[in-house]
């Protein structure tokens, strides 16, 4: 318990990063996914094109070479400076996107068709039938799958902390350097992480309950 | 003006369409002028549902040509999309929208596409369900109707874009039979009003009562075009006879 106590501070400002960074990236991956996963379904060739390309790539590199590209490949290129934080959360953004983009994509075909043509014999633009009968039909049955994507970019946060980015990957570092029992340490960090998995799935049961009675 | 002069409110010629080998429109030739309620009936494969989904284009064709008050299908895009709104469809399996309720599913498309304000629309939405009998149903959600009361729901969502043509693709089919009748009766109050419809069913009575003109299907062919009593009691071909022959007799 001391390694906890003696060290609150570090703890809670690390978790207060790790948060952060989720936050933000959470929604920027859940509007680009979505995108993504709009143009993946589009009549246009060229955007299933673009979008599948995206997919492929993004989702087959791993996260470290995604934030190794952000944060030492990116600035050669010299077109606009970003900070380690920026830099991460454009990687886990961009990376989680491509997760997003196929959970969505799985909602999009579980919704019958006969929703799509009632759409469009009513005069609905492409667009139109998304926003307003796919979507929202869609985004109901992918409710638990990307919870599991949330939770793991809540996670896949740690990476940053090969980068320059301090959140609770760190608090090992740290703790070694003070010589604190690093064992207990991790202990509470993966605590932590629990503790904050906890209110995800808090919503996804909200959401499911409400969503089932509402059809 | 005489009738002759104005163009058809659809006009099909020369249509072929294929399902991969399988040809299922074979050089279809229909009209429909302003006002006409026109039953297509057929055995099933017979093509006439498929007939049904090109006007409106949910089956592009492979040849031929469709016309809608004299303007010819577009392609996908904006244009189609406005064609569409004026020409209302009722489909077999309803197809209202599950995430929302009966009165939002009525309003959904005046409010999106026509740019409706939602509370002229609501209003609309609910004289149209006062019409159609399930007002009381409005704050419903379709999977909470019986399927009579879907279809009639389905029946005023497609009214309130204000079409120039409904197009009814099989609407009775997958209706219970006691629910059947609920559906046809809203149908014959529509067809008494003037609107211009083009029904597909297997409902002989409605055809009997409500059609102006009875086409026969089969094969992919329009096999008979003509006025519901010759159809019924001196069928021109051996196909319509045998078609008749066997839904008669039980």
């Amino acid at each position: 318990m001391s390694v906890l106590t003696n060290n609150l501070d570090l703890f809670l400002r690390a978790f207060g990063q790790t948060l952060q960074l989720f936050a933000v990236s959470a929604v920027l991956s859940l509007v680009l996914g979505t995108l993504l996963a709009a143009l993946r379904v589009s009549p246009v060739p060229v955007f299933r094109g673009v979008g599948t390309t995206y997919v492929t790539v993004v989702r087959n590199t791993p996260l470290t070479l995604v934030f190794v590209f952000f944060v030492f490949a990116y600035p050669l290129l010299d077109i606009l400076k970003i900070e380690p934080y920026t830099a991460a959360v454009v990687s886990l953004s961009l990376y989680t996107a491509a997760f997003v983009c196929e959970v969505v994509r799985s909602g999009i075909n579980t919704v019958p068709v006969g929703q799509a043509e009632a759409s469009r014999a009513l005069g609905l633009t492409f667009t139109q039938m998304l926003g307003s009968v796919v979507l929202p039909q869609a985004l109901r049955s992918v409710v638990p799958p990307m919870t599991s994507t949330m939770i793991a970019l809540l996670k896949n946060t740690t990476v940053a902390s090969g980068f320059a980015v301090v959140q609770a990957g760190n608090i090992r570092e740290q703790l070694a350097d003070q010589g604190d029992n690093v064992l207990i340490g991790l202990l509470w960090v993966a605590l932590g992480f629990v503790i904050l998995v906890m209110p995800l799935t808090y919503v996804q049961q909200v959401f499911e309950k409400r969503w089932s009675v509402a059809r | 003006m005489t009738a002759a002069s104005a163009p058809p409110m659809i006009h099909v010629a020369g249509v072929d369409k294929f399902f991969g080998p399988l040809h299922v429109l074979k050089n279809v030739q229909l009209e429909v002028p302003k006002g006409q309620v026109v039953v297509v009936l057929g055995p099933s494969g017979s093509g006439k549902s498929t007939l049904c989904r090109t006007i409106n284009r949910l089956e592009p064709i492979d040849s031929g040509v469709i016309e809608v008050d004299g303007q010819p299908l577009p392609a996908e895009g904006k244009e189609l999309a406005r064609l569409r709104a004026d020409v209302g469809m009722v489909f077999q399996s309803f197809n209202l929208f599950a995430h929302k309720t009966i009165v939002e599913n009525v309003m959904l498309a005046p409010v999106k596409v026509r740019k409706t304000p939602a509370a002229d629309a609501r209003k609309t939405a609910m004289q149209l369900l006062e019409r159609v009998g399930i007002a009381n149903q409005a704050d419903k959600f379709p999977a909470q109707l019986s399927g009579g009361q879907q279809q009639r729901a389905a029946i005023a969502r497609a009214l309130a874009m204000k079409p120039k043509v409904m197009l009814f693709d099989e609407p009775t089919s997958a209706l219970d039979p006691e629910m059947v009748q609920e559906v046809l009766d809203v149908m014959t109050g529509l067809a008494k009003d003037g609107m211009t419809m083009l029904v597909v069913t297997h409902e002989m009575g409605f055809a009997r009562k409500a059609a102006d003109r009875v086409i026969f299907m089969s094969d992919g062919e329009v096999v008979e075009d003509s006025t519901p009593e010759e159809f019924f009691s001196a069928p021109k071909s051996n196909r319509a006879k045998d078609f008749l022959g066997k839904i008669l007799t039980h």
